[in-house]
């Protein structure tokens, strides 16, 4: 697993509170770890500040899942 | 229309002198001051560095961590305190009706600490907004109302009352003639706070409003007493079920007390000093009395607001005065702010609790850390200084006032069928 992916799968687990081992790769946010709109919005601003990036609101509504923020953030981070 | 009668049903207390009801009263009745000096922030260059905090109090022992994390601490205290007092009060599932559950909330301030916080965090940015989304949903001082209805499924009228200091007992207030009125059947109400914080702290203390006796924290809280110099801080929750009386004989509840009646009022004076003949304050007491079809003689014990602030303490006396005459001198009267401080917008309800276990136990909670006889003070009044006192307690009643002039009272007597 990435550094990348490590990171996110810690900031998840922090903020949803939900096991590691639900964290997979398609683990959607709200249908899978139980995230609510509010939860959504947190995490992404959780990945800006971890990573020291941006993230503009209409790419923000395209991760969904785990897998969709490891891939945006591999390509996007600092 | 026939008014209801009121009865509590449940008691819930998250208080510096102790986390559970029980603990609580050991507390009062053996004359325990719940100060110290500050451990939830620095507090090295404040005036006053010691304050009412809850002892040995993790809100991950009630909730879990992921809820905890969404929840301003004075929603965290609500929340718990009003699992104890459901719990006592023995709602399950088949014996009420959510719809006609009703819960109404105080807090003085709200959300204080997450307010601070999320301003500081982005005061330190380089003003890029990045607020949390739950910053408003956290601090909104109503927020507790709407989360002890969504853990208990209570789909009754939902609110919170805002009256600074006097907030939890104003909320009771509302949730009694809800009750009364025939509009619910139970209400889970009371108040929390929880602003010992930098603003909290600072901005009372820049009114000069609290004590600044770092060098003994224990006896700074001392109405009544000669060298009282201000209020020492408090956080807490006091939570109380009231029901309807026969709503409550039919699920077969064990009524605690009755609630016999209340009454609000304002001063019209000035925003944070007293009339300085008490006269918000005696307007609310009798409104109390009628209210409750109670003569003065009625009453046993008088749960003062007493702050311990050099003019506050002596017009509530006046008041006392003028309204009990000659009575004045029978009853006990007591500030148990002189234990656990002066929990702001949780006050009322918490005192309210401290009356209601009086009623039980027949016994006056005492006013500590008295040390020297106010000149000002009628010296033949029953201050129940620095022991508790066995008396019968049919009835007590409790005061709250509140910055802005509000001034509420309930009466709680004993339930004789």
């Amino acid at each position: 697993m990435s550094d990348i992916a490590t990171r996110v799968k810690k900031i998840i687990v922090d903020k949803l509170g939900v096991d590691e081992a639900e964290v997979t790769t398609e683990a959607s946010f709200t249908n899978d770890l139980g995230a609510d709109s509010l939860d959504t919005v947190e995490l992404i601003m959780e990945f800006e500040k971890e990573f020291n990036i941006s993230i503009p609101d209409e790419q923000a509504e395209t991760i969904t899942t785990v897998g969709q923020a490891v891939s945006y953030l591999e390509e996007h981070a600092k | 229309m026939e008014l209801k009668r009121v009865v509590v049903t449940g008691l819930g207390a998250l208080t510096p002198i102790g986390n559970t009801v029980d603990a609580y009263w050991a507390g009062l009745a053996s004359g325990t001051s719940g100060a110290g000096p500050i451990t939830l922030f620095d507090a090295s260059k404040f005036k006053t560095r010691f304050a009412c905090e809850l002892k040995n109090f993790e809100p991950t022992d009630f909730l879990d961590k992921k809820e905890a994390r969404k929840l301003d601490r004075y929603c965290q205290l609500a929340m718990i305190a009003s699992d104890e007092a459901v719990k006592q009060a023995g709602l399950a599932e088949g014996n009420f009706n959510p719809d006609r559950v009703g819960v109404i909330s105080g807090s003085g301030i709200g959300g204080l600490i997450t307010f601070q916080q999320e301003v500081m965090n982005f005061a330190a940015g380089d003003g890029t907004p990045r607020f949390n989304p739950f910053f408003i949903p956290k601090m909104i001082s109503d927020i507790a109302a709407g989360q002890i209805s969504i853990r208990h499924g209570f789909r009754g009228p939902n609110y919170s009352v805002t009256s600074a200091c006097a907030s939890s007992t104003n909320a009771i207030g509302v949730a009694f003639d809800l009750i009364r009125a025939g509009k619910i059947d139970v209400a889970v109400t009371g108040g929390s706070e929880a602003v010992i914080s930098e603003a909290g702290v600072g901005g009372f203390n820049a009114m000069k409003a609290l004590s600044e006796r770092n060098d003994s924290p224990e006896t700074a809280s001392r109405p009544y007493d000669k060298d009282r110099d201000g209020f020492v801080m408090g956080e807490g929750a006091g939570i109380l079920v009231l029901e309807e009386l026969e709503h409550a004989i039919k699920r077969g509840a064990k009524i605690i007390c009755e609630i016999a009646g209340s009454g609000a009022s304002g001063d019209a004076y000035h925003i944070t000093a007293p009339h300085p003949e008490g006269l918000g304050a005696k307007n609310v007491m009798l409104a109390a009395l009628a209210d409750a079809g109670m003569n003065p003689e009625d009453i046993d014990y008088i749960n003062t607001h007493g702050t311990s602030t050099p003019l506050g303490d002596g017009a509530e006396i006046k008041a006392i005065q003028d309204v009990f005459k000659d009575h004045a001198y029978k009853l006990n009267i007591s500030s148990t702010k002189s234990m656990t401080g002066h929990c702001l917008g949780a006050a009322g309800a918490i005192e309210l609790i401290a009356c209601i276990k009086a009623i039980e136990n027949d016994t006056v909670p005492p006013t500590i850390n008295h040390f020297t006889d106010d000149p000002e003070l009628d010296a033949q009044l029953n201050f129940t200084f620095n022991q508790a006192q066995k008396r019968t307690v049919n009835a007590a009643l409790s005061n709250t006032f509140g910055f802005g002039g509000h001034n509420a009272c309930v009466i709680a007597k004993k339930y004789k069928g």
